[in-house]
């Protein structure tokens, strides 16, 4: 059952990606051309997920658990420091030099673009190089 | 701006169900570096949300509802630009799912200061391949 919502929550996730037009590279990168020929739509993507995941967020508070697991799987980490800045900062640069972020590249693996499997495989080696060279963030515990 | 809308509210739907079902917060960083976990229930979610995830495009493509995308075909820059993704979303701990979608929505600081900096950069970068006449 657990996996059955897991695979359900990514193709809804995948579905949502896809009807918004945040899966095309094109349409991401109009939404961060800002001083130029800017295409704003995309902001409503975000605000429309953020919306309802603040919902269900606020109705998780009232609930101890999942309906499927034995704790709600809090982030840990809540440090503003180098790393996440400048994780950002490097994360910002790759998404706005060709306008794939990972979840759009993953539910455009079977566009049939070579383009991607260039894209995702230089994203599995970096998130790999970045566990080897810098390794997982401390949670403080 | 419906669609994007109704796509918005439908990657909120879905990251809530994986929040109230199984507890997880549905970021793609935590999914992709999970593929790499030796034996953990992490791993297994992942790979079901994943697989999930990829057959979104062929169910919308057998509906009809087909959506083309436009990329750019130089490998130098996908690879160039899949490295810098892949390495800062791991040491940031997240992209535009974890921080963007669900940190936002619980409204995370650490979050909203990520996701405030990797728009800017992508902006930045637009803005300066533009200027510099680079098209991808």
């Amino acid at each position: 059952m657990s996996a059955l919502i897991a695979a359900l929550s990514g193709f809804l996730f995948g579905l949502g990606l896809l009807i918004s037009g945040m899966n095309d590279p094109a349409k991401v990168r109009g939404f961060l051309d800002i001083f130029g020929d800017w295409q704003p739509a995309l902001i409503a993507v975000m605000g429309g997920a953020v919306v309802v995941f603040f919902v269900a967020f606020r109705f998780s508070k009232t609930r101890t658990r999942p309906w499927l697991a034995e704790r709600f799987n809090l982030p840990a980490l809540t440090a503003i420091d180098t790393r996440l800045l400048l994780g950002a900062v490097m994360f910002g640069v790759g998404w706005g030099l060709v306008g794939l972020c990972p979840g759009p590249a993953l539910v455009d693996l079977l566009s049939g673009h070579a383009s991607i499997f260039w894209f995702v495989g230089a994203l599995l080696v970096g998130n790999r190089l970045a566990h080897w060279l810098v390794g997982p963030a401390s949670t403080g515990k | 701006m419906m669609v994007e809308l109704i796509g918005g509210a439908l990657i909120g739907v879905a990251a809530s169900l994986l929040w109230l079902g199984l507890g997880r917060i549905s970021g793609m960083t935590g999914v992709l570096s999970s593929l790499f976990l030796l034996s953990d229930v992490q791993r297994r979610w992942s790979l079901f949300f994943l697989v999930g995830l990829v057959l979104a495009w062929p169910a919308v493509q057998v509906t009809g509802f087909a959506t083309p995308i436009t990329i750019t075909e130089s490998p130098w820059l996908l690879v160039s630009a899949g490295l810098l993704v892949g390495f800062g979303t791991y040491i940031g701990n997240g992209c535009t799912s974890g921080h963007g979608v669900c940190g936002m929505g619980r409204l995370s600081v650490r979050s909203m200061v990520a996701t405030i900096t990797f728009i800017a950069a992508g902006v930045v970068t637009v803005a300066v391949m533009n200027a510099l006449e680079v098209q991808p």
